[in-house]
């Protein structure tokens, strides 16, 4: 069984420190003007979705795509965390983020999911989440969720104020800076210690 | 045909529109105020992707300073923001500018990838009101509308009707107009859309899969007011239908 999400799917900008440091110069000139307040959220769209071990495809105009991988909460029955899946949040490479990504981020495929869901109950605390990447063997990013804006229980507090997250909707814990870049062919595997590791393809799209 | 989902007497049922009364599947025939309606939309597999258009009327462009767009502004919103007819939207105690916008909502109606314009309407299985509130003084310039203004609770009516694409011979020629407490505040065309309903089809089903359900909200034009609690509000569109809303203190 593979896991498929049955909510809508929320990644989160700007939740890893260095995400913040890197932007912070330009964060108080225009279009931008003042450093956001409110968590800034994105959806991927069920188009995106692609289960563990799928292959994605990669449009012949987009040269590399980047790859975001992160840990996803998954909303419980009674507005609670039911568990943690792995996700590779690809996108576009894009320098503003004035506008929403929608056409960087919910091209066909570009969200990979892991291949299960890990019960909250395994996890004492989120933010001991480590993750490495690693394209075709080779390890090109470390994530350490200690590393956060906001921890998964505050994330939660501060999109819960202004939305109601549903049972089966997910909401990802952000994505740190330094995302490596991949292109067709490329293997990219998400691990970290106790998931089940996530591997997709890139492949070139047929035309 | 116009459709409407609604509860009634405790179960959800699909009803079609005859002479002004809602007519069951079981062939009951029931008044339109002895229902709660529901967003006019069969469930989907999976989550419905709804796509929603900024700035896609040239006046209202004009009336928010931005020249217009070279490309449709788009965002998406999460389902749980859809409420039904005659429903109840909260608004905060804390905010000066909340505004309703009356759009045309494209509903798809087959698996939409890599449409060409000229055959976009095939994909289209029918269209209805929504009513898309923004609360402006959330707005921040990262990913802008952000979701704070654009994914709240309540803060989507849509329906009453989902009506036929065949019964709609010329979308984007239909009258829009809203109307707070009885008067009208925001009135315009379809007409004059800066992006038309076989563009974006076309643009949005060249790198995204469209599957029937989605929606496309495509965007309001001049003429948007503040609305209080207590106010009701009246989004209409020529042929689709007169979807109303109350404002509620949160």
């Amino acid at each position: 069984m593979t896991f498929l999400p049955t909510g809508t799917v929320y990644g989160v900008l700007l939740n890893f420190r260095k995400e913040v440091e890197a932007l912070a110069p330009q964060m108080n000139q225009p279009p931008y003007k003042a450093p956001p307040k409110a968590p800034v959220l994105y959806v991927k769209t069920a188009n995106t979705w692609s289960p563990h071990g799928s292959a994605i495809a990669v449009p012949a105009r987009v040269p590399e795509v980047e790859v975001g991988a992160t840990v996803a909460m998954v909303i419980g029955a009674d507005n609670d965390v039911e568990g943690f899946v792995l996700m590779n949040d690809l996108s576009i490479p894009h320098t503003s983020f004035f506008r929403p990504p929608v056409k960087f981020k919910c091209l066909d495929g570009f969200l990979g999911i892991g291949p299960a869901m890990r019960d909250a109950q395994e996890v004492a605390d989120p933010s001991e989440f480590r993750l490495e990447v690693r394209i075709n063997g080779e390890l090109r990013q470390s994530v350490d969720f200690s590393q956060t804006v906001r921890s998964a229980a505050q994330l939660l507090a501060d999109v819960g104020a202004f939305m109601t997250l549903q049972h089966g909707d997910v909401l990802m814990l952000g994505c740190d800076a330094g995302r490596p870049l991949a292109r067709a062919g490329d293997r990219i595997e998400i691990s970290g210690p106790g998931f089940e590791p996530l591997v997709n393809t890139l492949v070139k799209e047929e035309a | 045909m116009k459709r409407a989902r609604i509860l009634f007497e405790g179960a959800v049922h699909d009803a079609v529109e005859k002479e002004g009364q809602l007519l069951l599947a079981d062939g009951r025939l029931v008044a339109p105020d002895a229902v709660s309606w529901m967003p006019p939309l069969a469930p989907t597999p999976r989550p419905r992707t709804i796509l929603a258009l900024g700035l896609n009327y040239a006046d209202h462009a004009k009336e928010l300073e931005f020249k217009a767009p070279e490309e449709p502004l788009v965002f998406v919103k999460g389902e749980s923001t859809l409420i039904g007819h005659r429903q109840l939207t909260s608004r905060p105690s804390d905010v000066q500018f909340m505004h309703y916008e009356c759009e045309l909502a494209i509903v798809v109606g087959k698996t939409a990838r890599k449409v060409r314009r000229d055959d976009a309407y095939d994909f289209i299985g029918g269209y209805t009101v929504a009513n898309d509130y923004a609360i402006r003084d959330y707005l921040e310039n990262w990913y802008r509308p952000n979701l704070r203004v654009k994914n709240r609770d309540t803060c989507t009516p849509i329906g009453p009707w989902l009506v036929d694409a065949a019964d709609v011979p010329d979308p984007m020629s239909l009258a829009l107009q809203t109307t707070v407490n009885g008067k009208v505040t925001q009135s315009g065309n379809t007409q004059d859309m800066i992006f038309d309903a076989p563009f974006l089809l076309e643009y949005f089903s060249s790198f995204m899969t469209l599957s029937p359900g989605d929606l496309i909200l495509t965007g309001t034009p001049d003429g948007v007011v503040d609305c209080r609690p207590g106010d009701v509000i009246v989004t209409e569109i020529e042929r689709i239908g007169a979807l109303v809303n109350t404002i509620a203190a949160a």
